[in-house]
């Protein structure tokens, strides 16, 4: 008994877990930098529309096709709209899709694999249903998708709202499988553990079980899917805008306004260079973000 | 083994079925009128019968039970007649297209040439590039050839492939004019200058697919690599003498290609997918841009057959990829 009371006590507090995975998140250099990157991609979208004096959709036909100047640093499009200016808009758009779109195929994912991972009544049906999803042909589905759908959308919630609330959706039901696949096998795995059963024997319930001891547990692979899931959901936003198929014109998204640039190719090849460096540069940063998520999240890893 | 083929044989009838279903219901919404285009001094009557000729009269389930037995039993004999010069499927009906009035497989059969070539080509292209980046940088990891191929293959993922097909466009044929933008399908290959135009238009295309495959493949072929280089069996290769060569290219190299080429499997339907949108940027009117047409022009039984097909081709590229795991790896066993 005095053996133990004469242990040396720790004298600094037991390091919380998210301190040892900002640790080591802070080591792998691609990851911090595309996080940085994202950021400030994020904050120049949101905030610089308040500090630049020009609106998207002005039309100053007098100043149109302008070369970068001081006034006009992008310079401006065939309607003299300032090009600067609707790549910011653009990229509110774009990645507020891509944001939107993740968490909704976050949630069905998270949802769908915790059922079928907890509930084994449930996990033949609902792992049928992913393997079906899986299946499917998911570009020319949504092509499809918001070819029906875009008019009646665009009747009940006016064209800006409607086009927003139909990528979306079509975005998200067809890009949850991965994540519900990941989360089951890991809820799968967690069940059995001692403390699910501990957490049992003192009599909690299923819903309390899953949001206090599973739902934590399965974040890392959550958050993982969350940063390749924007990358995802802005790549095919940006690929139906391209097709034509997505926003309108007078609502330019990165997509949109490479699909614009290129009937100008010829005159006007930086237009190009704009909103698909601007894609390219988010989706990047994002996936090296992902990246150092998923090695930091990994306990085998960490420490290494 | 065998039986386990068989299982997943039949299972892939109704999930088929299924895919069917979900399509032809989506369709069944679409707001758009086949007849939109014909004159409006048509009289009704005439119309309404110009409908049912169409079959749009009949109910949903036996327009769709009709499209199934056009799809899976009619086209079929087509194909054998086509082959052996038989008339199983004379005087039957076929999916006809409504912007055509010709039917939809003819005009698939038409296009496949052309995705073939440039998909098929740039697949293979890839897979080429990707495999030996893969190998040597995983045998030097952290080497600067791996942190070069690594941030490369980063890059070649992330940036969409309408973008660099773009890029390509503004660089090598607006500024540089060494090779055209758009694509020349009517073009013959008789002679040699006529060969060299066709590789010439097709570099672009191939090189951009080509980039971005390469860049997914190499990734999976480090990954694996990597898992195997440290393991033990390595390390009694290596014990027993046997060359750094035999090593890499023979134990490591065949045990790392098992989930590579069920990767490489799995991604044959999605570059049908993805090729899409580059025929789009380079004006290559395969299968992609038909799908394209077909939706803007409301032609229903040409968007469900396209979508189909690559439905098809998933569930078919699901099962080779899962019989080649299976035959390639023997420790995997399907009870």
């Amino acid at each position: 008994m005095t053996e133990l009371i004469n242990q040396p006590v720790p004298s600094a507090p037991p390091r919380s877990q998210w301190r040892d995975i900002w640790d080591q998140f802070k080591t792998h250099r691609g990851a911090l930098i595309g996080g940085i990157v994202f950021l400030l991609i994020v904050l120049a979208v949101f905030i610089g529309p308040w500090l630049w004096p020009y609106d998207p959709t002005f039309i100053d036909i007098r100043s149109r096709n302008q070369n970068p100047s001081w006034a006009h640093p992008l310079g401006t499009d065939q309607l003299g709209r300032d090009m600067l200016a609707r790549m910011m808009a653009g990229g509110q758009t774009s990645v507020s899709v891509g944001i939107t779109a993740m968490l909704l195929a976050l949630f069905l994912g998270s949802l769908i694999g915790v059922l079928a991972g907890y509930f084994k009544r449930l996990d033949n049906l609902l792992m049928r249903t992913t393997d079906l999803f899986l299946a499917l042909p998911l570009l020319p589905l949504l092509l499809v998708m918001v070819l029906l759908f875009r008019e009646p959308l665009n009747a009940a919630f006016g064209p800006e709202t409607g086009i927003f609330i139909l990528i979306v959706t079509a975005i998200g039901i067809t890009s949850w499988m991965p994540t519900a696949r990941i989360v089951r096998g890991d809820v799968l795995a967690l069940k059995e553990r001692e403390f699910v059963l501990a957490a049992r024997s003192i009599g909690t319930t299923n819903f309390r079980m899953i949001t206090r001891h599973v739902l934590p547990n399965v974040m890392s692979p959550i958050m993982v899917s969350a940063t390749l899931g924007i990358a995802n959901a802005i790549i095919t936003e940006s690929a139906l805008s391209f097709l034509g198929l997505g926003f309108p014109p007078d609502f330019p998204t990165w997509g949109r306004l490479l699909f614009d640039a290129v009937d100008y190719m010829q005159q006007y090849p930086e237009r190009v260079l704009w909103p698909g460096l601007a894609i390219s540069l988010t989706v990047l940063s994002v996936n090296y973000l992902g990246d150092g998520l998923r090695d930091a999240l990994d306990p085998r890893i960490r420490g290494r | 083994m065998l039986t386990f083929t068989i299982r997943r044989l039949v299972l892939a009838v109704p999930t088929l079925l299924f895919i069917s279903l979900v399509i032809f219901m989506l369709l069944q919404l679409a707001p758009g009128d086949p007849m939109a285009q014909v004159p409006l001094t048509v009289p009704p009557e005439v119309k309404e019968k110009m409908r049912e000729a169409l079959g749009l009269g009949a109910p949903v389930h036996v327009q769709f039970f009709k499209w199934i037995v056009q799809f899976f039993w009619v086209e079929p004999q087509v194909l054998i007649d086509h082959l052996f010069g038989t008339t199983f499927s004379e005087g039957q009906l076929r999916v006809l297209s409504w912007q055509t009035r010709s039917p939809v497989m003819d005009i698939v059969v038409q296009r496949l040439p052309q995705t073939l070539w440039v998909v098929g080509m740039s697949y293979v292209l890839g897979v080429l590039i990707a495999l030996p980046i893969g190998i040597y940088s995983a045998y030097r990891q952290y080497s600067a050839f791996d942190q070069i191929g690594t941030f490369v293959s980063m890059v070649g993922f992330s940036v969409p492939t309408f973008f660099t097909g773009v890029l390509l466009i503004v660089i090598f044929s607006v500024n540089l004019g060494w090779f055209p933008s758009i694509y020349d399908t009517t073009h013959k290959v008789t002679d040699w200058d006529s060969f060299v135009f066709q590789l010439r238009q097709m570099i672009m295309p191939v090189m951009v697919l080509a980039l971005y495959n390469a860049a997914q493949i190499s990734r999976f072929m480090r990954a694996s690599m990597l898992d195997n280089l440290n393991q033990d069996y390595v390390r009694t290769a290596r014990a027993k003498g046997l060359g750094e060569k035999t090593v890499v290219l023979v134990h490591v190299l065949r045990n790392s290609m098992i989930p590579v080429v069920t990767v490489i499997a799995l991604g044959v339907p999605q570059v049908f997918g993805g090729a899409i949108i580059t025929e789009q940027v380079f004006k290559v009117n395969g299968l992609g841009q038909l799908l394209i047409t077909a939706i803007e022009a409301n032609d229903l039984p040409m968007v469900q057959t396209l979508t189909f097909i690559f439905a098809l081709l998933i569930v078919i590229f699901n099962l080779i990829a899962d019989i080649l795991y299976g035959i390639l790896d023997p420790r995997i066993r399907y009870d």
